[in-house]
């Protein structure tokens, strides 16, 4: 077994996350603000607000009998996402990129059924992949077509961009790619690829997987050295606006960039991960104080984001 | 947002940790609860025994009996007599017992027992009226006798007490003159004492003190003189002059009334048996707790059915902080945030190893046929259901064949909580669709460490005995959990998890 001394942790300012739920989480985060990030319909509607775009709704299941519009629904369809609206974590979406017949097949490349489908809306409402299992409701989304430039890095998936954004400032980024270790999922801990990105530029600065240091995607053998965000500044904005929206003074936001619309939110997390640290290679916490020892926060998005493109790049 | 300051909060932990201690401090230094368990205190038990032979007539006996005898504490009275009425009579500084029947013939025996516990500390009780000097009568030749042996005993001292030593050494001495010899051939040597003493002035009396000694059967009382100072009532030994009464001397009988009273019989005696027996100090201190104000404040005061559940409840809270400390220090992961608790208390019903053996089955046997349910497409909610019968279905199962094959522990299953056992079974299994077997396998582990780890915290006996008897060790378990909860250092867990990080470090 390998060990690491927490002297080295301190010394490279990293979050544990004993401190990022006492010093930030309970002390940032307003409980009240919570329901807007948990729940994906109301992340929706308060992003609308603020001008961030989210992936179209299609249609919203909240009760048994209204499976059977989602059988009207699902004709037309080629390729959407069912989420939990209440789900954490990933858990409970069920991307279907196109139909076969009438089969559907998953991101992953199963083939499902209408049937499966259908039980897969049924145990959305009852709970299932809801926090503390309370009766959920459960939503149909378009699906959202990755940019190729994006996309040659990943396999299958959709790859997603995960930035920390504190008290309105942008202070770290990363990008997940699914592998086939991950099944397609873009979870760190199943085997997805990590990229941490310079927040000046939107540049690769390092990448991981299960926390090792990578240079290559194991599946595409591409260099995830070439990976550079376009659009950077703007998604950052985007990110950054999300606070007004919210409130929440630590949270993590989950873009996509679609190949016609641009970024979107695909969700909000008031609880972001620790691995984003592992996949930059660097501790948040340095930056976190550095924020917190402000004078004079910018009310702006465009300030906060061009402080912090100045402050936390390479 | 600002920051509260943290003093008030540290502040509050510490008022909590002395408070919970002060408390406990106190009702052991109250009460007597012992810090642990398995402490052991003396006890001697008495038995008074009272022979005589009954005339055919009305009986009346009636026994003096110890009332706050010094440096012992009386913790229980009861008397044996087929027939008799019985009951303790408290009169004028007294305390008699009395047994009474309408008619008896032939030999009688009556028995009363004492149950007497040493405790030095006790002090003694002041008398509300200074004693006078009985008026003492003395013929001649005595008279001349007594004035002179007083005489000379006074001329050698300054206090009531230093007299009667003297006196005690004159009356003693190996070559009497023959003023002594006349004197100790009237009488009794302690009586003698007595009426000489009362005549000098300084009140006294005979008590009786019974010398407790293991195992001794037949004994009889052995008088002490008593002196009064003016201030208080001293002990002397009549033999040897020697002040205050030995440690394992109890007086029986204080004040000058009789020893033993009958009414309708004669050839009255008594005699005495005593054993020394050994009880848990645990079992004392709950014995005399009603007495105290303290007391009412501790838990034995509830009807014994309730104390068994508080017993248990009082546990719980030791499981909670081995989960918090597991959870938040060392980093365990499990499932559910305290499930193991509960499978803990389950475990303190089973004992350890047949729990275990129980729990996995079940958990193993659920998991197998959660997977058959998973095909049915159910809904969450019946799911559930379903899954709980089935676990009720195997633990009767496994109850049954257990005892069919004569293990009697296969019945303990039952005490796990069945919803809880659902649960868990639920989860487990959602977590093998969707993270994996390797992620069940973890959390499992997790979980069962957890759990046996708050079940070694909460079966030690120590843990048992305090949390029960010492509630208030409860507020330091509480500031304990509080500061916990602001712990902000890394996790045991994690230095593992961000072991790549050593990597970036220049």
């Amino acid at each position: 077994m390998k060990w690491v001394s927490p002297f080295v942790l301190n010394r490279l300012g990293l979050l544990n996350m004993n401190r990022r739920n006492v010093d930030y989480i309970l002390r940032y985060n307003d409980r009240a603000a919570y329901p807007l990030v948990d729940n994906k319909l109301k992340t929706k509607l308060a992003a609308a607000e603020r001008e961030v775009a989210t992936p179209r709704l299609l249609q919203v299941v909240s009760q048994q009998h209204e499976i059977s519009h989602f059988r009207e629904l699902v004709d037309q369809l080629e390729g959407f996402a069912i989420k939990p609206s209440k789900g954490s974590g990933g858990k409970g979406i069920m991307v279907i990129i196109r139909r076969q017949g009438d089969d559907f097949i998953k991101g992953s490349g199963a083939t499902v059924t209408l049937a499966t489908l259908e039980r897969h809306l049924s145990n959305i409402l009852a709970g299932l992949y809801s926090l503390g299992g309370a009766p959920d409701v459960a939503i149909v989304e378009e699906l959202v077509k990755t940019t190729l430039a994006l996309e040659r890095f990943s396999f299958r998936g959709v790859p997603d961009i995960r930035i920390v954004v504190f008290q309105g400032y942008p202070v770290m980024a990363m990008l997940r790619l699914a592998t086939r270790a991950s099944d397609g999922k873009a979870n760190l801990h199943q085997g997805a690829v990590g990229v941490g990105l310079d927040i000046a530029t939107g540049r690769c600065v390092n990448a991981v997987q299960f926390n090792r240091s990578i240079v290559l995607h194991p599946d595409t053998g591409l260099s995830l050295d070439d990976i550079e965000i376009a659009g950077w500044t703007q998604m950052l904005e985007m990110a950054s606006r999300c606070y007004e929206a919210t409130g929440l003074g630590y949270m993590g936001v989950d873009l996509v960039v679609d190949a016609d619309q641009g970024p979107l939110l695909l969700e909000l997390n008031a609880r972001p991960g620790l691995s984003i640290q592992m996949a930059n290679g660097c501790g948040l916490l340095p930056r976190l104080q550095k924020i917190e020892k402000l004078k004079r926060p910018h009310f702006t998005a465009e300030k906060r984001v061009d402080y912090a493109m100045a402050e936390f790049g390479r | 947002m600002t920051t509260r300051s943290r003093i008030p909060f540290y502040f509050g932990v510490a008022a909590l940790v002395t408070a919970g201690i002060a408390l406990a401090v106190l009702r052991h230094v109250e009460m007597g609860v012992p810090w642990f368990s398995d402490e052991q205190r003396p006890l001697w038990m008495v038995e008074a025994r009272i022979d005589f032979v009954a005339r055919g007539e009305p009986v009346l006996v009636s026994l003096s009996i110890p009332e706050n005898p010094p440096g012992f504490r009386i913790l229980s009275e009861q008397a044996a007599s087929p027939g008799y009425g019985f009951s303790i009579i408290e009169d004028a500084g007294s305390r008699r017992a009395e047994w009474t029947v309408r008619e008896a013939e032939g030999p009688q025996n009556l028995y009363f027992t004492a149950q007497l516990v040493q405790d030095p500390s006790r002090p003694r009780q002041k008398d509300e009226t200074d004693p006078e000097p009985e008026d003492v009568f003395w013929e001649e030749p005595l008279a001349t006798a007594v004035q002179e042996v007083l005489q000379r005993a006074e001329a050698k001292s300054s206090t009531p007490e230093s007299m009667t030593r003297e006196l005690i050494r004159l009356l003693q001495s190996d070559d009497p003159d023959q003023n002594i010899s006349l004197l100790l051939a009237n009488g009794d040597k302690i009586q003698v004492l007595t009426r000489m003493l009362n005549h000098s002035g300084i009140p006294a009396r005979i008590t009786d003190g019974l010398k407790l000694e293991d195992a001794r059967r037949r004994q009889s009382l052995r008088p002490f003189l008593q002196i009064h100072n003016g201030d208080q009532w001293l002990i002397f030994n009549p033999e040897s002059g020697q002040q205050g009464l030995p440690e394992d001397v109890v007086l029986w009988r204080e004040n000058s009334s009789s020893l033993i009273d009958l009414n309708g019989g004669t050839n009255s005696q008594v005699s005495f048996s005593m054993l020394r027996q050994t009880v848990p100090s645990m079992q004392l201190a709950q014995a005399e707790s009603s007495a105290s104000g303290f007391g009412m404040l501790s838990l034995y005061q509830l009807p014994i059915e309730e104390q068994s559940m508080f017993r248990m409840l009082m546990l719980l809270p030791l499981g909670a902080l081995v989960v918090a400390f597991m959870r938040i220090v060392i980093g365990v992961k499990t499932s559910g945030t305290f499930m193991p608790v509960l499978i803990a208390v389950a475990f303190l019903q089973t004992s350890l190893v047949p729990g275990l053996i129980a729990f996995v089955s079940v958990v193993a046997i659920g998991l197998l046929l959660r997977g058959y349910l998973s095909s049915l497409n159910l809904l969450l909610v019946s799911r559930i259901s379903a899954l709980i019968m089935l676990v009720i279905f195997l633990t009767t199962g496994i109850s049954i064949v257990g005892y069919q094959m004569g293990f009697s522990a296969g019945m303990t299953v039952t005490f796990f909580p069945m919803v809880i056992l659902a649960w868990t079974i639920e989860r487990m299994s959602i977590l093998w669709e969707e993270e994996g077997p390797r992620e069940v396998l973890t959390q499992g582990t997790g979980s069962l460490v957890v759990a046996v780890c708050a079940f070694l915290a909460m079966s030690a006996p120590l843990a048992g005995h305090l949390t029960f008897n010492f509630p208030e060790l409860h507020l330091v378990v509480f500031a304990v959990v509080l500061l916990l909860g602001q712990y902000t250092g890394y996790k045991l867990s994690e230095l593992r998890r961000f072991e790549p990080m050593k990597a970036y470090d220049k």
